[in-house]
């Protein structure tokens, strides 16, 4: 086993081989999480910059954690700090951050493709927080390590995505992963935002809650916005909620061992009713908790770390 | 001047359907029948052996940013990339800065066209004021000062009632209407076509069906109003249909499809490259294949670049915020001619057919023949030659294009304007 890439820009990209060095790399650094001293030096002397160029809170804040936990040294910008909103363009401030000695960026933007052009200008390994609605490959990591350690192999087993697909970096990342994990997927939701199209991926589309959630393991729900109401993709909130909303008679069609996944932030009674969301079902704090050490394999492997090694000194 | 003998070319003059090999003479910038021995002997000789010799090839669609954004092109040299791409004429759309929306604007740029230009460059003016889209621009005096067509190209009237009065009011002057078609609502954020591959790259998709509506609703209006509407950069296999069968029905519209339509799909987008950024944007293989099939049966009529001059560096940012459009002077006929000749088979003479006669004829210029007493536009090419095409070394402004760096077939090696050699496969021949 070893880790050849420098940058973590896609899903898409990854072979299923990469994806189990990174899902065991993160259950060793899991452990590590849940010592007294929950820090290692692998960073130590690295300078980590989060160009958040799009807001983000839980993300960034998963990145920075990780970063700290490796030891690595973290510098954050925001759209607001950062000087593109004086007009600087993303060539001019990326060739800043790397002039500045940065080892590593991580960036976070609302321009799809924008991490694989950071890619192409910068020599430092460039790892994509989730780029417009093309890719959240960290977030596709975390949940199928979420789905890994709860239900097992995810080989032939049914998993819903349900909800904004459209416009969903999360979901486009983890379609990429299960797919390669072999798990049978079904994108349900409004047909607006749950195209046919889709179907090219290698999912099955469905309009039909119930029978996409008969006998499922793993629902995963995605964040509805009004934004979309208000763009005319569907009615209304209320008529969402009554038509896909998660409730308890309908989480009583899933399997019974299925597990509830949410990538946050929830609306509550919109896509998911509180008591299922803070119910025994529910792995979404799970999903955060293992958000960083999945992030902290991906900055450690980018940064030239192997898996072996980790693998074998957190044993 | 010195009258030319050119030899031993291959001469396609599809206005005289004309194909064969011989030879052309030119006297006092015209075309003419032959040179007394006289002449001959005074006279320049051009041996074009092995070469096509056919009208100075005829855009109607092109973009050269003066007044306004000259940092990325001007009528100068926007009119050497012509030469350089065979073309000796041009029309220019008044999306500029301002918009080419009143005389005094019309005026700047005849006047620039006068002093700088090397081929024939032919204004166009807007439909609405300052390209608003919210009130008439002075078509009557637009059509005074000389403007060729009316068009808000780069955006479309998305008024029906405006538009239908537009169409009623140019007819008086005779002058055709052209338009991008795109209803805005629906393309609203979109950087790419709609499909499979803006679903996987996660990019805002443009429908086909925003061009399908507005092309169906300029074939009610050129039905209803009687007017001529010229539908710009067809690129959807829809639009193709609604136009074949329009046109079977005699309604007096017209079509172009862009090189890049006819060779490239939206596939070239995987790696966000800004270099394939286009509006319309390219669309599937099947749309591509239907415009073809289209431009084979007349259904489209022409091919015309949209010769759309970005800077390095405004095409050089995210793929959301790069501006649209591509260089296509230089490249168009070898990438014509690779599409329609090489791989669907057209036959030459029908491919000048579309960048000559038949584009001259939609906007009524005195262009694309080689008709005893026509003006000697010439264009002489190497039909095989291989060549690299380097955007850089070219003579835009910009390198904005997708064909940079690649190995093209088929070669400009004489651009002849009025009798006057202005681009001899190196170097144009400026003005004075
Ligand atoms: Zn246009």
């Amino acid at each position: 086993m070893s880790w050849n890439r420098r940058h973590l820009l896609t899903l898409e990209e990854l072979s299923l081989d990469e994806l189990n060095q990174i899902h065991s790399t993160a259950t060793a650094f899991k452990k590590i999480l849940t010592r007294s001293v929950k820090k290692v030096p692998a960073l130590r002397g690295k300078t980590i910059v989060n160009l958040f160029l799009e807001p983000s809170t839980r993300t960034r804040m998963a990145f920075d954690m990780a970063a700290k936990r490796l030891s690595a040294d973290v510098i954050s910008l925001d759209a607001k700090t950062s000087s593109t909103t004086k007009g600087e363009s993303l060539r001019d401030t990326a060739q800043n951050i790397e002039a500045l000695q940065a080892d590593m960026i991580v960036v976070r933007h609302s321009a799809p493709g924008s991490p694989l052009y950071l890619s192409k200008i910068l020599g430092i390994p460039v790892i994509n927080a989730g780029d417009g609605a093309h890719e959240h490959p960290t977030q596709g990591l975390l949940d199928t390590f979420t789905m890994r350690e709860r239900i097992g192999d995810l080989k032939g087993r049914r998993v819903v995505i349900l909800g904004d697909i459209l416009y969903s970096r999360v979901a486009r990342s983890n379609i990429q992963a299960l797919i390669k994990f072999g798990a049978d997927v079904t994108l349900c939701g409004p047909s607006t935002l749950v195209p046919h199209r889709f179907e090219s991926f290698g999912v099955k589309v469905s309009h039909n809650l119930r029978e996409a959630l008969h006998d499922a393991e793993v629902v995963m729900l995605l964040r509805i916005q009004h934004e979309r109401q208000n763009a005319g993709m569907f009615p209304s909130i209320g008529e969402y909620t009554s038509m896909f909303g998660l409730n308890q008679e309908r989480a009583a069609w899933l399997h019974p061992d299925a597990i509830i996944m949410h990538p946050g932030p929830i609306n509550r009674g919109v896509e998911i009713d509180s008591e299922l969301a803070d119910g025994p079902r529910s792995v979404i704090l799970d999903q955060v908790t293992n958000g960083i050490a999945v992030r902290m394999a991906v900055l450690y492997l980018c940064s030239g770390g192997q898996p072996e090694y980790v693998t074998s000194s957190a044993a | 001047m010195p009258s030319l003998w050119i030899k031993n070319a291959r001469v396609i003059d599809p206005a005289n359907k004309r194909d064969a090999v011989g030879e052309l003479f030119v006297k006092n910038g015209l075309i003419v029948d032959s040179l007394s021995a006289a002449e001959k002997k005074k006279a320049k000789v051009i041996d074009a052996d092995g070469l096509v010799a056919c009208p100075g090839l005829v855009d109607i669609h092109v973009h050269f940013r003066e007044p306004g954004q000259t940092h990325k092109e001007n009528i100068a040299t926007g009119s050497h990339c012509a030469a350089a791409g065979g073309f000796t004429t041009v029309v220019c759309m008044p999306n500029t800065s301002p918009p080419a929306s009143n005389t005094g604007t019309i005026q700047f740029i005849k006047d620039a066209i006068k002093r700088d230009a090397v081929v024939k460059v032919l204004p166009t003016g807007c439909i609405t004021v300052d390209m608003k889209g919210e009130k008439l621009a002075s078509i009557g005096s637009l059509a005074k000062a000389g403007v060729v067509a009316i068009t808000d190209d780069g955006d479309c009237v998305q008024s029906n009632e405006l538009m239908r009065r537009a169409c009623e009011y140019a007819k008086m002057f005779d002058l055709p209407l052209m338009d991008h078609c795109q209803d805005h609502s629906m393309t609203v954020g979109a950087v790419m076509n709609e499909g499979e591959v803006s679903a996987r790259l996660g990019l805002r998709g443009w429908p086909n069906a925003a061009e399908d509506l507005i092309v169906a609703r300029n074939i009610i209006l050129a039905t209803y109003t009687g007017a001529h509407i010229h539908l710009q950069h067809i690129s959807s296999a829809n639009s193709v249909e609604l136009i074949r069968r329009a046109k079977s029905r005699g309604v007096s519209i017209s079509a172009e499809a862009t090189p890049h339509h006819i060779a490239l799909t939206d596939d070239c987008i995987e790696t966000y490259d800004p270099k394939f950024k286009m509006n319309p944007p390219l669309r599937t293989a099947a749309d591509r294949d239907a415009i073809i099939e289209g431009l084979r049966d007349g259904s489209i009529d022409i091919v015309a670049t949209d010769h759309a001059p970005h800077t390095d560096y405004e095409k050089d940012q995210e793929f959301d915020y790069a501006p649209n459009g591509i260089l296509g002077l230089e490249t168009s006929l070898a990438v014509t001619l690779d599409v329609l000749v090489r791989k669907h088979r057209f036959r030459l003479p029908k491919v000048i057919d579309l960048m000559t006669r038949k584009p001259a004829e939609l906007m009524k210029l005195p262009a694309g023949t080689l008709s005893v007493g026509a003006a000697a536009d010439i264009c002489l090419f190497d039909p095989k030659e291989e060549w690299t095409y380097d955007a850089k070394a070219g003579f835009s402004k910009s390198s904005n294009s997708p064909w940079h760096g690649e190995t093209l077939r088929g070669r400009v090696k004489t651009t002849i304007v009025d009798g006057k050699v202005i681009y001899d496969g190196k170097t144009v021949k400026k003005r004075g």
